[in-house]
């Protein structure tokens, strides 16, 4: 298969091939690009970012993101979770909203730092 | 009754990453004002939730907001530097001894005086009525950056089902997270023959999600009486003129564009500073002051970039240079071959070791090479395996130049035959 690595913004054009020795891949400038090509022919991962409700009024949603990558198949689950939360309370950036979501290993961290808005 | 007029070395205009580069950056010796119009620091970066920022900067993928507070937390700590918020900069005006700059805020109006000004405004989104869509005015038109806006910092949902107008970062950007936040997204559509983003963002926001993205066709007409109710999309031929007899119509109620960004120098203009129609953003020296002596420009006011490490990285220039001010001596870097260089100019009076310059390139290529040349003379050189206009590059060159000397930056490509003036 042919994709564009989305590890760097060069956005090489990776050519990956499963082979019974294992993966080829083709077409990436450095090694970064040779891991992301692997996993995609594996287990592919994505990080996404969005955001969650809050109860206060002069910031009605806080942004968060995935502390590390989740499998692919997994976003619109992931996201599901997240948008069950809402945030009650002031919380600085890094605070982790949801550990180790759906058993992935990541978790839903807040980006934005409240305690700058909402002091 | 007479205001207390106060005087700063640098005055700074907009505190996105830009400006709060150029603030941190500046000697802790001079006194400095960061003039913000909105109510928090961090210009667009605070609704740029997704991650992909910091890579050269910081070695990490981080969201926007997390990669603008590194720099709010770094310039707090600052004690050279105020920086005001909820103040919009109506006028400045150039004096004798620098600038005079007139501000409006919850303060009331306000005049400062500076020695040096950064003007750091970033840029604005095309609309759709700059990209000549016809038809009805209901709501429902926005830009990538608005409908941005409305869903990661006021939590509203502005579509339910939207057809998204240019493929260019933001658009593709919105295409994926009104998606995960279930919108149906028709799909993608660009008037150019390639797409304006970049290629890792066609992946991961449109190929990763299913979105379909159109070549060649635009938006031609809207319809709908208070809200969009549908559009009329057509091919366009190679002028990007549509052609009659294609049209489809899609229904939805949200057209989203994102045509291209502006860089603004509204005040700029003011201050006569020289502008270049290619970068729509002033000529500059390699320390990134404009031509007129004093008024530095960066971030996206002085050209478009597609990454904030660079924005970060010319504006620190900016500010590291500032003070070191002396008589300049200015040669103009002649180019050929590339959509745009910056700097379009070299200060020989304070020539360090190397000079960076960005460029893009004007269409695709492959298997290009850029050469910088002194007198005829080739100094630096740097072969590609790709260029994309949407893609910016940055190329570290060693200058030593002397007095009439001519410097040339020309982008070809390598099986071209050498352009007849470069013998060799």
């Amino acid at each position: 298969m042919k994709l564009t690595c989305i590890e760097c913004p060069k956005g090489c054009m990776l050519t990956i091939e499963k082979t019974d020795a294992g993966v080829i891949v083709e077409g990436n400038d450095c090694i970064r690009g040779k891991r992301f090509g692997e996993k995609e022919a594996t287990n592919p991962t994505r990080t996404i970012a969005s955001t969650v409700k809050t109860v206060f009024e002069k910031m009605p949603v806080v942004s968060v993101r995935t502390s590390s990558e989740i499998p692919k198949g997994l976003i619109f689950q992931v996201m599901d979770e997240i948008n069950k939360v809402v945030v009650k309370e002031i919380y600085p950036a890094g605070t982790i909203l949801i550990p180790n979501v759906l058993n992935t290993g990541s978790n839903i961290i807040i980006t934005t730092d409240m305690t700058k808005i909402l002091k | 009754m007479s205001k207390e007029v106060k005087n700063y070395d640098v005055v700074i205009i907009g505190a996105g990453p830009a400006g709060l580069a150029a603030a941190l950056a500046c000697d802790d010796s001079k006194s400095v004002l960061l003039i913000e119009r909105e109510a928090r620091a961090g210009g667009i970066l605070k609704q740029c939730i997704h991650d992909g920022f910091g890579l050269i900067t910081f070695k990490e993928k981080l969201s926007g907001p997390e990669y603008a507070d590194r720099y709010i937390d770094l310039v707090s700590e600052k004690k050279n530097v105020t920086l005001e918020t909820l103040t919009f900069v109506t006028l400045v005006e150039k004096t004798e001894s620098g600038f005079k700059i007139n501000m409006t805020s919850r303060k009331g109006m306000q005049t400062v005086n500076a020695k040096s000004l950064i003007l750091a405004n970033g840029c604005r989104e095309r609309t759709a009525r700059q990209v000549n869509i016809h038809g009805d005015r209901p709501s429902g038109v926005m830009t990538a950056g608005n409908a941005q806006n409305f869903v990661n910092l006021m939590g509203l949902l502005p579509a339910k089902r939207c057809v998204i107008l240019g493929s260019g970062d933001i658009g593709l950007i919105m295409a994926r997270r009104l998606k995960l936040e279930g919108v149906d997204v028709v799909g993608v559509y660009e008037a150019k023959q390639t797409p304006s983003g970049l290629s890792r963002n066609i992946q991961q926001c449109l190929i990763d999600f299913d979105i379909p993205l159109h070549l060649s066709k635009t938006v031609t007409r809207v319809f709908g009486n208070r809200r969009v109710e549908r559009v009329e999309i057509s091919s366009v031929d190679a002028n990007m003129c549509p052609i009659l007899g294609t049209e489809e119509y899609f229904d939805c109620d949200a057209l989203i564009v994102s045509v291209g960004l502006i860089p603004e120098n509204e005040i700029a203009e003011t201050l006569d500073v020289p502008m270049d129609m290619k970068t729509k953003g002033p000529f500059v020296d390699q320390n990134m002051m404009t031509l007129v002596d004093g008024i530095y420009s960066v971030g996206n006011a002085l050209h478009v970039h597609d990454l904030v490490d660079y924005v970060s990285q010319v504006s620190e220039i900016a500010g590291k240079n500032i003070g070191h001010e002396s008589k300049r001596d200015l040669v103009q870097v002649e180019t050929q071959g590339c959509m745009y260089v910056v700097p379009q100019y070299i200060d020989m009076n304070s020539l360090d070791d190397k000079v960076d310059f960005f460029f893009r390139s004007k269409t695709d290529m492959l298997k290009a090479k850029v050469s910088v040349s002194v007198n005829g003379e080739e100094i630096y050189k740097k072969k590609y395996l790709a260029l994309r206009p949407p893609e910016m590059e940055k190329i570290s060159v060693p200058l030593n130049l002397k007095k009439g000397d001519k410097i040339s930056f020309v982008l070809e490509a390598e099986n071209e035959s050498a352009c007849p003036i470069d013998t060799e």
